[in-house]
């Protein structure tokens, strides 16, 4: 339980870091919060051969709005971002999932980019950027290239992001009001990465759904995005009827993973019990 | 593998230190090992118990998912730092009358973690001290015991002016 040994340097610019990951990226980790990536070198499963510590890059600690979207940077720790007013009000979605990330102590130094570069999949946060459409900004020595969160997550902690690149901003379009959101998650307890979690959000119009987008996590290699399925709510009045049959429809064409703390057949019916509600809470809460 | 030592001034409990030290020392070894402060404990290593909670300048971090080098420059209070046996803090007070404790594995942990919480919110119900502790894991108590010592630390910590030590 103790990590192989590695060389450590603690940058005092960006640009110093960008040319650190450029020299010896292949071999080396940048480390922010380090809930998730220490955990991994304690156990071994990680043995970076330099760790570049970028808590001294404090502009990147920031949250704010920029035009329509809530751009949010590299060092932004997770307890800054749920508590605050300007996430809720901007993307609530993003706020209310955070009641079910982890513990105090761990979000008093986990970052948000932090949690999507290490792409658990049973992670909340990855299924709320698929859902509200992210943008992911990854920068390195040579330039900046945005991403979709759409294209971000590739499988099991694979992401996008190139051995010399950071991922130094998320950009997450701004809530409308004609849009709901819903989350529902089960966990052995709060806080537990999910045996299964939903999350989605409608945009209803004239009392029809006028775009849908619905995510799950803890099912699969990866959060998921159910294009399929939001194509059949496209359309539709919102009803409980209309959301049970998407929920079996996700329920059958998942194709679950199985672990020790949710075989198959469970997660299927998570699916089944959760899709609908979060789909209700999301039609409930568009603006009357 | 290079191993390349650094140097590394950290102040702790109130007291500047300076050591050499391999960077894949975790600041949970370096507080027991290195300056023989074993009020810290070491449960799981991978940040889930709790047992290794610290106060890294100003808010509890997990000290077995850091290390000490990250440490450099920082404020770190561990749990000795809150009293001593001659003046209990209200928090360590209130675990001893309320039986906030069984084996006392969790008990650091638990008070660095009640600290924090007391100090962001004075009153708190107990929905909210369960909500502060679910992070600490304790196998002794059941829980209900250590948030009665909780709101009795509150309690008298609202009725006293705490002098800081």
């Amino acid at each position: 339980m103790k990590p192989a040994p590695f060389d450590y340097v603690r940058p005092d610019t960006l640009d110093e870091a960008l040319r650190l990951l450029a020299e010896q990226g292949d071999d080396a980790k940048l480390i922010a919060g380090g809930q998730s990536l220490v955990p991994m070198m304690n156990f071994r499963m990680a043995q970076p051969a330099l760790l570049i510590d970028i808590n001294g890059l404090k502009s990147l600690d920031y949250h704010r709005r920029d035009g329509d979207v809530l751009a949010i940077g590299a060092l932004a720790r997770h307890a800054t971002l749920s508590a605050s007013a300007l996430v809720r009000s901007l993307c609530p979605l993003v706020s209310e999932a955070y009641r079910h990330v982890a513990h105090g102590t761990v979000r008093n130094r986990g970052t948000l980019c932090g949690n999507l570069c290490h792409a658990d999949p049973a992670s909340e946060m990855p299924a709320v950027m698929l859902v509200l459409g992210a943008t992911l900004v990854l920068r390195s020595a040579k330039g900046e290239r945005r991403v979709a969160a759409s294209d971000f997550f590739l499988g099991l902690y694979a992401t996008a992001v190139a051995s010399d690149e950071m991922l130094i901003e998320v950009r997450i379009p701004v809530s409308v009001t004609s849009c709901g959101h819903g989350f529902e998650e089960v966990s052995a307890r709060q806080g537990d990465y999910a045996m299964t979690l939903v999350a989605s959000s409608l945009d209803v119009r004239g009392g029809r759904i006028h775009a849908a987008a619905l995510a799950y996590a803890g099912v699969s290699d990866r959060a998921l995005r159910m294009a399929a399925l939001e194509s059949r709510l496209v359309g539709q009045m919102p009803s409980q009827a209309l959301f049970e049959e998407v929920a079996a429809a996700a329920a059958d064409s998942i194709d679950v993973s199985e672990d020790q703390h949710a075989d198959r057949a469970y997660r299927r019916d998570l699916i089944r019990t959760l899709t609908p509600r979060a789909l209700a809470q999301a039609a409930a809460r568009v603006a009357a | 593998m290079s191993t390349k030592l650094i140097d590394i001034a950290v102040t702790v409990n109130g007291k500047s230190v300076e050591r050499r030290v391999p960077p894949r020392m975790l600041l949970s070894d370096f507080l027991r090992h290195e300056l023989h402060l074993t009020g810290t404990h070491v449960g799981c290593e991978h940040g889930v118990c709790g047992t290794c909670n610290v106060e890294v300048d100003g808010k509890t971090a997990r000290s077995c998912l850091m290390f000490a080098v990250q440490a450099e420059g920082a404020t770190v209070n561990t749990v000795e730092s809150l009293g001593t046996i001659a003046k209990l803090h209200p928090l360590q007070q209130a675990f001893w009358e309320k039986h906030g404790l069984q084996c006392g594995f969790c008990t650091p942990g638990m008070l660095m973690t009640a600290k924090e919480l007391l100090a962001a919110n004075p009153n708190p119900t107990r929905e909210e001290v369960a909500e502060a502790i679910s992070g600490n894991l304790c196998r002794c108590t059941g829980y209900q015991t250590i948030i009665d010592a909780v709101m009795s630390a509150a309690e008298a910590m609202r009725n006293t002016e705490v002098t800081p030590s």
